[in-house]
């Protein structure tokens, strides 16, 4: 047989011990990570797990048969995440699953209502640009500090807050004087404005307070932005814009309007030459009009960074999101039906593994006991890498990661399985305790390899392509069978080899689960092995 | 007979064993009335889908104080539509509703709530768009699609062809036969569900892969000899493999049971028990068709191959010559197809010890 000569070449060749040590320094130090002192040290858990709220969100292009772009994807994301984060939600998570028009956004936070969630996140973002009356500072500005005090516990709410009047009313000027632009709650954005009353907001930097006419131009009239160096190349970056016929108007009677009155300044005169360009309610930049603007074409221009004019760019594109986003799933879990299914999976997954430890010691005895601690330092090493990973790359075990870790012990345990049966076969030709042990391996290893290739094939299809729940199970799937690999290769292997060698294990003690093989059994052995050994010679 | 020696020891020898290869047509059969069963169960039944699927809203109350039709009346008020409710395993009140708008699911929540004595917080609700479940199962096929091309071009590369298309046979075998079973039982189909069949494409290959490896082992150069046919040396392979395949299915269906129990017992209906009954059908579909489906489908294909043809003729011509049974080994050796039904039954003691007591063994048969 094949094996023989292979067993002669490798046979030599081991040190178990230097692989066990490889083993030990990797278990050291994927424990390091994850137990590293001071920082959050267990398992993050999935919503399904904790209880919580999930969105899920599907982009649809605005324009039938549009595609949907990446930039215009991780832009809806930012700007949800801005959202989210405005109404002040801890472990707020918001992630793109997939790309193009089978993408899906899912966004998950512990603990909000579902329907302030969906309204949150639901809503497309919104972008105008508004002819600017006054700009101030960021501070509010009252006569009377028990007035400010009240506004600010007023604002003490979750939201960003904006200032609209359908005038320029004494209210609506004092309620804009009183605005705090030093808070970063109203930085944030995200309580989109009405483009038909006036708004008091802030600026996304916190700057500057700003108190703005209706809107003269909607971001849908905005048909093209692009970041780009002049082509005098003087000055720095600019922001090139085009506008649709209604937008090219609208520009060309505003800016021939602002373009005569005195320059905007804080505290200055109002109204004033600019033009503010609001995202979701907060001011992203303000521009001034250098000279009326007639063919639709404008340019901004400031000292602009190549990040900050392709930032600009990317909001003055997809600020009014020409994705639409429809709600597809909304799933909210109490935290006490979250601990049950974990509970029970967690009980599952012990009894599961009694049952595993009772058959294999029962049917393996000795190398039973190689195969029970092989299992539970897979089951150790994957319990310590989610929280590494969960550290690392933010991994939460989901409902179907439990699921999956229970599934893959199976398939852990086939591992040893193959070894053992391969080391009685080596054994049934006639090897000797010490040599089965290698021989055994070398047809192992390469079975393994192929087996294990498969499943993690699996697991890395499904986690590219699928969304949501499968796209947990994959990872955990392909992170278990990496693991699987690990510990037959580092652990099993040489504690087997080790154990084969001492000398109780060869004089065929019954302890050694492999009695029924031992050679010399009596003359049907004999005679069989020398048959099969003769059929052997000849193929 | 000094001692008895294991059932793997025989096995091992091929003293004793099953001939899945030479009685492959009772497999094939048996297994293609299972699949008409599941065809038919699947056209006429069709699969009871979850709200994933379809549309729609659950919500999950528990430790509710309201009995089964009061949660009916109430959310059906609420909805104005046919509601399903259930009581799941502990005291968990399931009521399922047709598709709702978010806000909508908000109000159903709390007259719930109100009905039911619980916190609205403790309630689980779960909303899905109409045309979700599509977009799920479109990226399912989309997986599967590109997964199976991938797969098939790495068993053709690390076996062969014939190999590969064997492979597939067993995996569509597989999924047929799950889904069948969710078609004749009823059991919902969830999203979970689906993960399920997804492993199950992995668990039946990975099987299916370390079954083929040892007939691949076992049947290099095989060419070479004259005393063992393909199907006798792919059928020793697939019995020295008997022990290691019914190991690893108890090894993994033990904690796959686990789940189902518990899941059922604690928690009634939840993502845990869809998954794990998907799995334990999968797995035990996945252990047979790797045993007696695709090896002998294998070998089908095989015999079609000159050498190996030339090979069990060789073999056939050389048991004639010394043997009663001569006429009908030739008879069945030119019928290549059937070459292996004539001696792998007849001789399944004796065979691997064919110079040493041929008339002997086969005279007792």
């Amino acid at each position: 047989m094949p094996s023989a000569n292979r067993s002669s070449r490798t046979g030599s060749t081991t040190h178990p011990g230097r692989l066990l040590l490889i083993m030990a320094l990797i278990t050291a130090a994927v424990a390091a990570w994850a137990l590293w002192p001071g920082q959050d040290n267990a398992v993050r858990l999935g919503l399904d797990l904790r209880g919580g709220t999930q969105v899920i969100l599907q982009p649809k292009a605005v324009q039938e048969g549009a595609a949907i772009t990446d930039d215009q994807l991780a832009q809806t994301v930012q700007i949800i995440r801005q959202r989210v984060d405005g109404v002040g939600v801890a472990e707020a998570e918001v992630t793109v699953q997939g790309s193009g028009d089978g993408a899906a956004i899912v966004v998950s936070v512990p603990d909000v209502s579902q329907e302030r969630l969906v309204e949150l996140v639901g809503r497309t973002a919104l972008l105008d640009f508004r002819p600017v009356w006054s700009i101030e500072g960021p501070a509010p500005q009252v006569d009377d500090t028990t007035a400010a005090a009240s506004v600010t516990t007023d604002d003490a709410a979750t939201s960003a807050r904006i200032v609209q009047a359908a005038d320029n009313t004494p209210e609506y000027q004092a309620e804009v004087a009183a605005l705090d632009c030093l808070d970063p709650i109203n930085q944030a954005g995200g309580s989109p404005d009405d483009p038909k009353l006036w708004l008091g907001t802030c600026d996304a930097d916190g700057v500057a307070k700003y108190s703005l006419q209706p809107a003269f131009i909607q971001g849908t009239n905005v048909t093209d932005a692009v970041a780009q160096l002049p082509q005098q190349g003087v000055g720095g970056w600019v922001v090139s814009l085009t506008f649709d016929s209604d937008g090219a108007r609208a520009l060309a009677e505003a800016s021939q309007e602002l373009y005569a009155l005195p320059d905007c300044v804080p505290g200055g005169a109002s109204p004033c030459n600019a033009f503010a360009i609001v995202l979701d309610g907060v001011v992203v930049s303000a521009p001034r009009f250098n000279e009326p603007i007639i063919g639709g074409q404008a340019q901004i221009e400031g000292d602009f960074t190549a990040q900050e004019a392709q930032d600009l760019a990317n909001v003055l594109s997809y600020g009014a999101l020409p994705v639409n986003l429809e709600v597809v799933e909304v799933t909210s879990v109490s935290p006490t039906i979250g601990g049950d299914q974990l509970r029970a999976g967690l009980i599952a997954g012990a009894i599961g593994f009694v049952l595993i430890v009772v058959f294999l010691l029962v049917y393996y005895r000795v190398l039973g006991i190689v195969a029970v601690a092989s299992l539970t330092l897979a089951g150790g090493l994957t319990y310590l890498g989610f929280i590494a990973l969960g550290k690392s790359i933010g991994f939460t075990l989901t409902l179907a990661g439990v699921a999956g870790a229970i599934v893959s012990i199976g398939l852990t345990a086939d591992s040893f399985i193959i070894y053992f049966e391969r080391i009685r076969d080596a054994l049934r030709e006639g090897k000797t305790m010490r040599s089965a042990a290698e021989v055994g391996w070398v047809a192992t290893r390469r079975t393994i390899l192929a087996a294990d290739f498969v499943t993690l094939l699996a697991a890395v299809v499904l986690y590219i392509v699928s969304v949501g729940n499968v796209k947990g199970f994959a990872f955990t799937l392909g992170l278990i069978t990496l693991i699987d690999l690990l510990i037959a290769f580092l652990f099993t292997y040489p504690v087997t080899v080790l154990l084969c060698r001492a000398s109780w294990m060869q004089r065929g003690s019954w302890l050694s689960g492999l009695r029924a093989t031992r050679k010399g059994d009596g003359g049907e052995v004999e005679e069989a092995s020398e048959g099969r050994t003769s059929v052997g010679v000849e193929s | 007979m000094s001692r008895r020696s294991s059932l793997g020891d025989r096995l091992y020898r091929g003293e004793s064993g099953i001939d899945f290869v030479g009685r492959r047509r009772t497999w094939f059969i048996v297994s293609g009335v299972l699949i008409l069963i599941s065809l038919a169960a699947l056209g006429f039944r069709g699969l009871n889908l979850g709200i994933e699927f379809q549309g729609g809203a659950v919500f999950s109350v528990p430790n509710a104080t309201c009995s089964v039709p009061d949660a009916r009346d109430t959310a059906a008020a609420a909805t104005g539509a046919d509601v399903i409710v259930t009581e799941t395993g502990a005291g968990i009140v399931r009521v399922q509703t047709p598709p709702v708008e978010p806000a909508q699911s908000q109000d159903i929540s709390r007259v719930l709530a109100e009905a039911c004595g619980v916190p609205v917080t403790d309630i689980t609700t779960q909303v899905v768009g109409p045309t979700w479940g599509a977009e799920i199962t479109a990226k399912g096929i989309q997986a599967l699609a590109v997964f199976l091309v991938l797969v098939t071009i790495f068993l053709a590369v690390y076996f062969e062809w014939r190999f590969a298309v064997a492979a597939l046979i067993a995996l569509a075998h597989d999924i047929l036969l799950t889904v069948g079973i969710y078609a004749v039982t009823g059991l919902q189909v969830t999203p979970a569900t689906l993960i399920g069949f997804l492993t199950i494409l992995g668990y039946s290959l990975y099987d299916t892969v370390v079954v083929f490896d040892k007939v691949k082992e076992e049947t290099k150069g095989i060419t070479a000899q004259s005393v063992m046919s393909y199907p006798e040396a792919a059928n020793r392979a697939v019995n020295q493999v008997l022990v290691r395949s019914i190991n690893t299915s108890i090894t993994s269906l033990l904690p796959v049971v686990a789940i189902i129990v518990v899941g059922a017992g604690l928690l009634g209906a939840g993502t845990l028990l869809d998954l794990a009954v998907a799995l334990a059908v999968g797995m035990l579909a996945g252990v047979y068709s790797s045993i007696f489906i695709a090896t002998p489908m294998a070998v089908v294909l095989k015999m079609r191959q000159p050498d190996i043809k030339a090979l069990d003729n060789r073999v056939a011509a050389r048991r004639g010559g010394s043997g009663r049974r001569a006429a009908e080994s030739q008879e069945a050796a030119a019928a290549a197809v059937g070459v292996a039904d004539g001696p792998a039954v007849e001789t399944s003691a004796g065979r691997q010890q064919p110079k040493r007591q041929p008339r002997s063994k086969r005279g007792k048969k």
